[in-house]
């Protein structure tokens, strides 16, 4: 379908998969990247506007339009130099980033159906980055600057918004330390995303970058229980950063609920990803084996997590949710590559009950039909049962992917950081701060489950304000 | 390959310190040196550990903490794969990762007569509770049982914190014939000062314990070891009935009040990666082997 008039509009260039028959029996990454001359074509359909609103859309101000410039130019140094003025970790953001919401939605061509593909352009600059790791280019800044041993900031979590802390921090010359609770980096990075949307040699690479610009990377540390905030003041911390991110899975307290063979996606994700288990029993930690698979949830970990139990063998997938497709709020990229995957989708129906057999092992599960309401105030369409429609699904293994609250294990032991109702921190948007003196948070535990690039955003801002008051 | 940090930093290189055998081929104590947990530690928490790149993660109760020295003790039985693992590292070896405390700790306070109720591997976690208690100036009365008189843990360090400490054998070889629950409710008999009863043990043993004490109306906690990965609130693998509410028990326990864990629950999800479990330590025995 054509739109009036746009037909002159040469579209997006596109960027090869692998097949998806194919990859729907591996781990490797789906999206294969655009090749030099792909990335100069699309670099070149860029309007360059006078005006560009593409910087206004990224959530840590990447100078979009510069750098797809410098990519027409084929100077993809100057690119990524410019990219990581302001991004640390833009390997990352080039995958996971939903740019069809941020960058690319505000494109002047986005109306012709065919924006500029900055994640895509992104992702290739940072990919083809493999040259020397010298300070100018990590940093983006022609000057190196030493790194004040005395500057001390600490950041607690080591997921995308204490990266991007700790990036921007270290550029300038301040000693970053990110204490992480579990044996590896990368907080969601690692033990959420799988392996085929972001390879796990991609966080790594970010990580590395940021060590050689001397930050320290603490492993085993659970904040508020290993170290306490005022234990990192003590120890000459100037400011200390929380991104801990959200952490505690939703359930939906429904009957059964507890029977052997239901995870949540947040298990179900970790023991693939973080503890290997796809790989049992090379690794020791196991996968819970499923044919018949329901993965409850529309969001972009309940794709993750039904394309993960694809790789793993499953018979067949399906996806409830309980409104339709236009209302899932997984990014319409995840849906399509789970669908063309063969993952399926069954929506308007939620789970009412889980039953198992006498060892307790989940047998199926019954769903209720439901028809959406006309949009209440809240814009949303409500979903509401259809009284007395009910189905059964057979299954061995059900994923909930419904959520997650607030993790309390640094709020309770911290009575000084004040929260919200919903036991998140309770931080100022521009700054950060919390409620006690040069603590700041950002990411999840401040908003909620949101998405990394919002959290870097938070890191970035965070870093600033702390900057600012350092140097003050 | 995932990204690497730096381990040594939670307070030291997790070196075993001292191993000793407490029942041959069974159950051994390490004390371990991490001075930032050992500083942390209080009675009831837990440590999660790792032995290997490939290894998964296990809770294990610490069963006592030495702020001064940096060491913390931790008992294992010998039961799976993991441990079994850790059961070949003697002194001198370290733990490639080690973090805690974890869970959040009895709630100790001085209010008179305490008894803690331990079986098996269950008394040396119950230790550190009774150690603490005492500590808080409370009277300790420990009743712990096991098949027979050399699986007895921990009798010589409760006697010395204890005002008495009851023993029961399954072949009577040491004290009451019989099981743990019994002494505990003859104690509960004559004893109208009993302010509270923490049972820490196998399944049956703590459901035994909310059953004896329920009657006599007396706050009872249990300490439950359900599945966990990350054991800090991330997976959900701990879950338990309590009350008719989902708890993790890694965040919001492991002590709960006893009569209201849903037991048969948890022994079942105990059971849900048993086979798994099997195919792990056959491999590892025949590894050994070869």
């Amino acid at each position: 379908m054509k739109k009036k008039g746009k037909s002159k509009v040469r579209p997006r260039t596109p960027m090869s998969m692998l097949d998806p028959k194919e990859r729907a029996k591996m781990f490797s990454e789906v999206a294969l990247g655009y090749n030099l001359k792909e990335a100069i074509a699309e670099a070149r359909r860029c309007l360059q506007c006078k005006k560009p609103s593409c910087i206004k859309g990224c959530p840590v101000d990447v100078d979009c339009k510069s750098f797809i410039r410098m990519v027409a130019e084929n100077d993809l140094h100057g690119a990524f130099t410019k990219i990581k003025e302001t991004n640390s970790l833009p390997a990352i953001c080039g995958r996971v980033c939903p740019q069809e919401n941020q960058c690319e939605m505000v494109c002047k061509l986005c109306p012709t159906g065919h924006p500029i593909a900055i994640g895509r352009l992104e992702r290739f600059v940072a990919d083809n980055y493999y040259a020397s790791t010298s300070c100018e280019e990590e940093t983006g800044s022609g000057v190196c600057i030493p790194i004040d041993e005395n500057l001390k900031v600490a950041a607690i979590g080591s997921g995308p918004s204490s990266l991007t802390l700790a990036g921007f921090l270290a550029a300038r010359g301040v000693k970053v330390s990110v204490f992480e609770a579990l044996h590896a980096p990368g907080g969601v990075l690692v033990y959420g995303i799988p392996e085929f949307r972001l390879p796990k040699s991609v966080v790594q690479r970010e990580i590395e970058s940021l060590k050689n610009l001397q930050v320290d990377f603490l492993c085993n540390y659970v904040g508020g229980m290993t170290v306490s905030i005022d234990d990192l003041f003590h120890q000459g911390y100037k400011a200390v950063f929380i991104g801990v991110g959200a952490g505690l899975p939703k359930f939906m307290n429904l009957p059964g609920e507890n029977l052997i063979g239901i995870y949540s996606a947040n298990e179900y994700l970790t023991r693939v990803n973080l503890m290997h288990g796809y790989r049992f029993p090379e690794y020791d930690t196991p996968v819970p084996p499923g044919k018949n698979v329901v993965v409850i949830g529309g969001g972009n970990v309940a794709m993750d997590a039904a394309r993960t139990a694809l790789r793993l063998g499953a018979g067949n997938v399906k996806v409830v949710y309980r409104r339709t497709k236009g209302e899932m709020p997984a990014r319409l990229e995840e849906l399509e590559h789970a669908l063309e995957e063969g993952v399926e989708l069954e929506i308007l129906c939620t789970p009412v009950s889980f039953h198992g057999d006498e060892q307790g092992v989940l047998q199926k599960v019954v769903m209720q039909r439901m028809e959406l309401l006309e949009a209440d105030e809240s814009g949303r369409k409500k979903p509401v049962p259809l009284e007395g429609d009910f189905f059964e699904l057979e299954a061995d293994l059900v994923i909930m992917a419904v959520g997650t609250g607030s993790n309390m294990v640094l709020t309770q032991t911290t009575p000084e950081l004040k929260l919200n109702k919903r036991g998140y921190i309770l931080a100022d948007a521009q700054s950060g701060e919390t409620s006690m003196d040069m603590v700041f948070a950002g990411g999840d535990i401040v908003t909620g489950a949101a998405t990394v690039v919002e959290a870097m955003g938070a890191g970035r801002r965070a870093a600033k304000e702390i900057l600012r008051r350092l140097k003050a | 390959m995932l990204p690497a940090g730096d381990k040594s930093g939670a307070g030291g290189m997790n070196k075993i310190v001292k191993k000793r055998v407490l029942i041959p081929d069974r159950v051994s104590e390490m004390t371990i040196e991490a001075p930032l947990i050992a500083s942390k530690a209080k009675p009831g928490n837990f440590a999660v550990l790792r032995l290997t790149e490939k290894g998964e993660r296990i809770p294990l109760t610490i069963a006592d903490a030495d702020p001064e020295l940096g060491h913390i003790l931790i008992v294992y039985l010998v039961m799976g794969k993991t441990t079994a693992f850790l059961d070949t590292l003697g002194e001198g070896d370290s733990i490639l990762d080690l973090c805690g405390p974890l869970g959040r700790p009895t709630r100790i306070k001085k209010q008179g007569t305490v008894v803690c109720v331990g079986g098996g591997t269950g008394i040396a976690a119950m230790h550190h509770i009774a150690k603490g208690n005492f500590k808080a100036g409370n009277k300790v009365v420990s009743v712990i049982g096991a098949r027979s008189k050399d699986l007895l843990l921990f009798k010589p360090e409760l006697e010395k914190i204890s005002h008495s400490v009851l023993v029961s054998t399954d072949d009577g070889s040491l004290g009451h014939k019989g099981m743990v629950t019994e002494v505990l409710e003859k104690y509960l008999q004559n004893d109208p000062e009993v302010r509270e009863v923490i049972g820490v043990g196998p399944v049956p043993m703590m459901r035994a314990v909310a059953r004896v004490t329920e009657p006599f109306g007396v706050r009872t906690l249990v300490s439950l070891n359900s599945i966990m990965v990350d054991g800090m609130g991330m997976c959900g693998s701990c879950r338990v009935t309590v009350d008719g509410k989902n708890l993790f028990a890694c965040v919001e326990g492991p002590e709960f009040e006893a009569s209201k864990v849903d037991f048969d629950e948890l022994m079942m999800r105990l059971n849900a990666f048993k086979a798994q479990e099997q195919i792990s330590m056959e491999l590892f025995k025949q590894r050994k082997q070869s």
